[in-house]
């Protein structure tokens, strides 16, 4: 299972959060801002895996990362998720977005917060791995978007 | 990848400024929320945004609830209040309109709407209720989209009782023609069974469906499933394998669309989630490993090394092969490529390699020896994380000859690490390996001491409390115990003379006991010495109350010898008036005990480590006083938990079965204390009711039961046992290379190792061969024939067999003058000699069976009986262990004969017992003349055990005496005249009737048969029975009144928690009713969540047992007039219910 989902930028921003479980506001304030503090003094030569933060579960759970530039991409999962299967479906997850964003950037993560939460609902359900097919993921967003467009034309006309 | 959003994602603040640029177009910036996004980064402080957004809320809030306002801006508000919501802002007025957006909007609109309230709200939230409907109406929706929305948003946050509300739509979707519904329809399923395993129970054949469906992700998301219930029940889907099976082939050899690959691997996720499956199925069973054998190869195989996302699949692949039963050479091709992983440069790879490693080190040990140098280089990696992982891999392969460099190597760890979650595991794991391989005191000392330091007052709180018992219980000879004694004394008091404000509490707290305990073995050392260095400790600030009541506990103990009287009086008096009750208390302690030498001396006796102490849990003693007390028309106790819920169910009905009333707080225990005699009261006196103590514990036991302690002190030998089995079954086979024989060898005799790392490291080298010595000297031991377990130094003495026998709560008695009130070790103690002498019954009772062979005077004749007794026990692996193959509560006679000795034997049996029910016959012992064999018959009144004496001889055998004795059992002849004599190849027959002594889980019958053949010396045979007490159990028939008479008048009680069994019909009244059939137990009244049972010891020893349900677990309450009882019976109920 996959449990939170977050991205946030160099300085700590939170710019996209999904929780799978519940948590109350503060605690995942201090989730995001833990995990935070735990991955960014990471240097760039070290495993993408974490584990044993005491607020997210203990032993059984960890965190999975990677870096692009100035945004961190962390999955938390537990122990029934493949360290190395996880690593590839975050490649997956931002591929599918630079393709959907034309060259995504942090801005495209802020104003379209909720486009990228459609593209992560077509890849992840309910913390479990539902697509992990860009293709197929973006002929998904790309039918929802085309209805999107129909119903704009259809209300200016 | 990465490069492109370098390019893009350059300075956040120059994008929004300038318009022009390229990309910025598409981002809206004059839009509402690229205002609040370039306020925002405007900003420079916290406090600045804090307003800023408050302002953003405030305006939101207006519009949202503006009737003016349309469905077409409430999306964008909406948007507005989740990047608010983002930044931790609470936005919760706006769920009401995200629930309203998603109810009333358009698509475009319902999917910000539902993508709001995901966000917003969680499964136990009120306003969900709301959301219902919606999600009704959008699961019947033609529209494919707003279908899927439905079941994202159900998938994501539906509580267990709206289930069924939708269930039966979410199923009809496994049938849609579009395969993204059926997906998304099979997770939400997934979900579930999750949440609710019970409510998708009747739809398991769907599962079945979706696995088989012609769209590969269908079948994917169907795996999630499978997944997680194999894993509950691997046995139930064992049919499935081959399945699964096939499904790896094809995916493995390229039958899907090429659309499943990912790098040109094909559906790697999906092989994963496959390997994972079958490593489940195939684990210890051999015939369904060898279904997958070929596959495993196939996908070895076909994983090329290329990319990252091979690796991923070889390391599941690696980890079946080793999970399942093993098969050489897929063993070899996956020790290769664990060497892949461990020698990789990527350091993702090296990690995962070490994990393997850790993984599959117990198994094969020496492909941690082939890798020594990589470990050792991990040991100095930069990355904490593959450090920790290396120690982990260490851990699993410390022996006692590389205890001393592990140690060190996690100590160095420990000092420099900061995250507390590390420092608690690792201190942890030291701890152990100390316990359980210290080269000597002194290092042992040492280490804790760093271990005490270090772990502070984070670490478990049984890592204080077992050093404790050790140093109390004493490990090996007495000379010995001194020694470790005396090192602890004079390490403490320098610590003590040094700085001991820089010490944890939990440290101080040791040091007190261990001082207080121990400090007169050391002669020189003067009383006022200690006592001064411990007053130093309570004037500090930093010492907490808790630690001050140990310090004052440790002095009571010190004022032995006089001279310190004057000190003790004078800190008695400082804390005599202090405001913390406990304190008080043992200031009290202090001063009266101080001026009381008799007393104290019976109080806190010196050196009582090992002398047991009787606990009368069920506080027998005070029964005179609760019978005078209720006589007088007080109400009877009632444990906390029952009278709370009394209170809450106080305006409902009274479904009591035995009314009792006015829910009252008396703790009957807590006033008699001050007249009790006993030794208990001095520490139990605030924690008031040892009832509820002991009832705690048996929630504890059940927890532990749960947690699966890989590592646990007992199961550690037994592992390492197998470790070596497995060691020595490898090293003769060719898969050994020379090398590593060479490596193994040179390590051993400590010359530094040929590797082929080019030049390496001289200090390194002679590293590795110290952490890996014991590694390769186990192999070479082997190799020589004499495969001994390296000797454990701190082992802990084995319980007397009285301690184990599962009656007398015992615990020694140091530990009870430990400050018990103040903190929960006492409690955690006694819980822990209570789990150990209940878990250990059944193999206390084996052992001894087996360690009275060789006492028996004919040693072939008894080792063919107990062979005969194992082979009984390994056919019948479903019944109770130990009993001898009785299927005790059969309501049915036992007819059919299990074999054909049996049923010549049976025809022996007398007619008025052939008719009963009865066990099989056993064998008890034999040799070339005469054969020995019983069985026991249940009567309703009694149990008949019939013993069978079979002369084999060609003589007849005379003068045959039969004795029988037990240490638990009554036993009586039946028979009027006893045979003496048994004529050539006939059999004759003693009956002896058995009635219980004192209740023991197991009870045995030990006796000795003398005989004269006709030529030589008069010759003895020895012989036991064992036979479970469930054999003496009999419906106790009374009613329900009767039982509530009966229920108060009894002393001796016992609580449990127990399992529910829940198979269709109502769980208490299936879980009673296998009680009933396997224990004979009379169920007296069923009302509503609560059962009354009644049983009896053949005559007059009733039991009576309370259930009531908790949740899903079956609280149970047993009372009886004997002693033990109850808790032998719960021990058989438990044993019950794991069998069903």
């Amino acid at each position: 299972m996959i449990k939170a989902i977050l991205i946030f930028n160099n300085h700590g921003k939170p710019r996209l959060s999904k929780f799978y479980e519940h948590y109350t506001e503060d605690t995942e304030q201090q989730i995001i801002r833990e995990t935070f503090h735990l991955v960014s003094k990471r240097d760039e030569n070290v495993c993408n895996f974490l584990e044993g933060g005491m607020l997210i579960g203990g032993s059984d759970y960890k965190l999975i990362y990677r870096h692009y530039a100035t945004l961190y991409f962390v999955f938390c999962v537990d122990s029934s998720e493949s360290e190395l299967g996880i690593l590839d479906l975050i490649q997956v997850f931002v591929e599918t977005l630079d393709k959907c964003f034309e060259n995504v950037c942090e801005l495209d993560l802020i104003f379209h917060v909720d486009k990228v939460h459609n593209i992560l609902a077509e890849m992840v359900m309910g913390g479990m791995v539902l697509e992990t097919n860009m293709n197929e993921i973006i002929t998904q967003v790309d039918a929802q978007n085309k209805m999107e467009k129909s119903e704009v034309t259809s209300v200016l006309a | 990848m990465s490069d492109v959003v370098e390019k893009t994602l350059t300075a956040l603040p120059s994008l929004l400024s300038l318009d022009s640029q390229p990309g910025s177009a598409k981002l809206s910036s004059t839009s509402k929320l690229g205002n609040l996004i370039r306020g925002i980064t405007e900003l420079t402080s916290k406090h600045e945004e804090e307003k800023l957004i408050q302002r953003e809320l405030a305006s939101i809030k207006e519009q949202v609830s503006s009737p003016n306002t349309s469905m077409r801006q409430m999306k964008e508000l909406m948007v507005r209040a989740i990047y608010c919501e983002s930044l931790g802002y609470e936005a919760s007025f706006s769920y009401i309109h995200a629930i309203k957006l998603a109810q009333q909007g358009t698509v475009l609109e319902k999917r910000v709407g539902y993508l709001a309230v995901s966000l917003f709200l969680n499964e136990s939230h009120e306003l969900l209720l709301l959301l219902v409907n919606t999600v009704l109406k959008d699961l019947q929706s033609t529209n494919l989209i707003e279908v899927c929305m439905a079941l994202t948003v159900v998938s994501q946050m539906f509580p267990k009782d709206m289930i069924p509300a939708i269930l039966p739509l979410v199923e009809e979707k496994l049938n849609h023609p579009k395969e993204i519904i059926r997906r998304k329809a099979v997770l939400a399923l997934y979900k579930f069974y999750l949440i609710a395993p019970n409510q998708v129970q009747h739809i398991h054949n769907k599962f079945r469906k979706a696995l088989c469906d012609k769209d590969p992700g269908v079948m994917t998301a169907s795996l999630h499933i499978y997944l997680q219930m194999i894993q509950e029940n691997p046995e139930g889907y064992k049919d499935l394998t081959a399945s699964f099976v096939t499904i790896l082939k094809q995916v493995v050899g390229g039958k899907l669309p090429m659309d499943f690959n990912y790098h040109s691997v094909p559906a790697p996720w999906l092989q994963i989630q496959l390997l994972r499956i079958l490593s489940l199925l195939g684990k210890n069973d051999q015939s369904t490993s060898e279904i997958m054998y070929e596959v495993l190869d196939e996908s070895l195989r076909r994983a090329e090394m290329n990319h990252n996302i091979t690796y991923a699949i070889l390391y599941e692949c690696v980890k079946c092969i080793y999970t399942i039963h093993p098969k050489s050479d897929l063993l070899e091709k996956a020790a290769k490529c664990i060497g892949n992983f461990v020698l990789s440069p990527k350091i993702n790879l090296k990690y995962l390699g070490l994990k393997a490693l850790t993984y599959v080190v117990q198994q094969d040990p020496k492909l941690a020896l082939q890798h020594q140098m990589t470990i050792i280089e991990c040991l100095d990696h930069p990355d904490l994380i593959i450090k920790r992982e290396t120690l982990e891999l260490l851990f699993r392969i410390t022996n006692a000859q590389n205890v001393t460099v592990i140690v060190e190597k996690m100590l160095e760890f420990l000092h420099s690490n900061t995250d507390d979650y590390t420092t608690i595991d690792l201190v942890g794991k030291v701890a152990e390996l100390a316990e359980k391989y210290a080269p000597g005191n002194e290092w042992f000392i040492e280490t804790m001491n760093t271990v005490f330091s270090v772990g502070g007052d984070m670490m478990q709180p049984d890592i204080p409390n077992s050093f404790l018992k050790l140093l109390s219980e004493g490990f090996d000879t007495v000379e010995e115990d001194r020694k470790l004694r005396l090192f602890a004394v004079d390490s403490y008091v320098s610590l003590l003379q040094g700085e001991p404000g820089k010490l944890p509490q939990r440290f101080l707290q040791v040091i007190s006991w261990v001082l207080g305990e121990y400090s007169h073995l050391r002669e020189e050392l003067e009383p006022a010495t200690v006592m001064r260095l411990l007053a130093k400790l309570l004037d500090m600030k930093q010492t907490s109350s808790e630690t001050k009541s140990w310090v004052l506990l440790a002095m009571t103990k010190l004022v032995r010898a006089g001279q310190v009287f004057q000190s003790a009086q004078e800190v008695s008096e400082t804390y005599g008036s202090s405001m913390d009750t406990v304190l008080r208390q043992r200031a009290q302690e202090l001063q009266h005990l101080s001026q009381d030498c008799e007393l104290r001396a019976r109080v806190l006796p010196q050196d009582a480590g090992l002398e047991p102490l009787e606990v009368d849990s069920s506080l027998s003693f005070l029964d005179g006083f609760v019978s005078e007390a209720l006589a007088a028309g007080a109400a009877p106790y009632k444990p906390p938990h029952q009278r709370q819920e009394e209170l809450a169910q106080a305006k409902a009905l009274s479904l009591e079965p035995y009314g009792l009333s006015l829910p009252i707080s008396m703790s009957s225990c807590s006033i008699a204390d001050r007249q009790s005699p006993t030794l208990l009261s001095m520490s139990s006196g605030l924690s008031g009711d040892s009832t509820d103590l002991s009832h705690k514990g048996s929630s504890t036991t059940l927890k532990l039961d749960g947690v699966k302690r890989v590592w646990g002190r007992e199961g550690y030998l037994a592992q390492r046992e197998a470790v070596e089995e497995a060691a020595q079954v490898e090293v003769p086979s060719p898969l050994r290379s020379p090398s590593q024989q060479a490596e193994a060898d040179s390590s051993h005799s400590q010359t530094p190792t040929p590797t082929p790392t080019p030049e390496p490291d001289q200090e390194k080298q002679q590293l590795a061969s110290s952490l890996f010595f014991g590694l390769s000297s186990q192999s070479s031991v082997c190799l020589m024939g004499k495969s001994e377990p390296t000797p454990q130094r701190f082992r802990r003495k084995a319980k007397g067999q009285a301690s184990s026998s599962g009656a007398a709560e015992q615990i020694s008695n140091s530990l009870v003058s430990a400050p018990s009130a103040v903190d929960n070790f006492l409690c955690n103690n006694l819980l822990d000699s209570n789990i150990t002498s209940q878990v250990g019954i059944s193999s206390s009772e084996q052992t001894s069976e087996l360690s009275q062979g060789p006492a028996t005077t004919n040693g072939t004749c008894d080792t063919e009986a107990e062979s005969t007794d194992g082979d009984i026990k390994g056919s019948n692996p479903s019944l109770i262990i130990g009993d001898n193959g009785l299927v005790a509560a059969d309501p049915t006679p036992h007819k059919d004969p299990g074999s054909p000795k049996d049923f010549c034997l049976s025809s022996h049996l007398p007619a008025e017992l052939s008719e009963l029910c009865r066990s099989e016959i056993t064998p008890l012992c034999s040799n070339q003349s005469l054969g020995l064999s019983a069985c026991h018959v249940h009567k309703e009144d009694s149990l008949v055990l019939v013993v069978f004496i079979t002369n084999s001889s060609d003589a007849a055998i005379r003068q045959i005496l039969l004795d029988l004795d037990s240490e638990q059992l009554q036993v009586s002849c039946v028979s009027d005249s006893p045979v003496e004599d048994v004529t050539s190849h006939s059999v004759a027959m003693h009956q002896f009737s058995l009635t219980v002594k004192r209740p023991s889980v197991h009870v045995e019958v030990v006796g000795m048969v003398s005989y004269q053949l006709p030529v030589g010396t008069p010759q003895e045979v020895q012989f036991s029975y064992k036979l479970p007490l469930t054999s003496f159990i009999r419906p106790l028939t009374v009613s329900t009144e009767e039982y509530g008479t009966m229920w108060l008048s009894f002393s001796h009680d016992t609580k449990q928690n127990l399992t529910l069994i829940s198979d269709g019909e109502e769980p208490l009244t299936a879980t009673l009713n296998v009680l009933k059939e396997k224990l004979q137990l009379h169920i007296v009244e069923i009302i509503g969540m609560e059962g009354i049972i009644a049983c009896q010891l053949l005559r007059d020893q009733p039991c009576l047992m309370h259930c009531r349900v908790h949740a899903d677990v079956l609280a149970v309450w047993l009372r009886s007039p004997v002693p033990d009882l109850p808790d032998c019976l719960i021990y058989h109920c438990q044993r019950a219910l794991q069998e069903h």
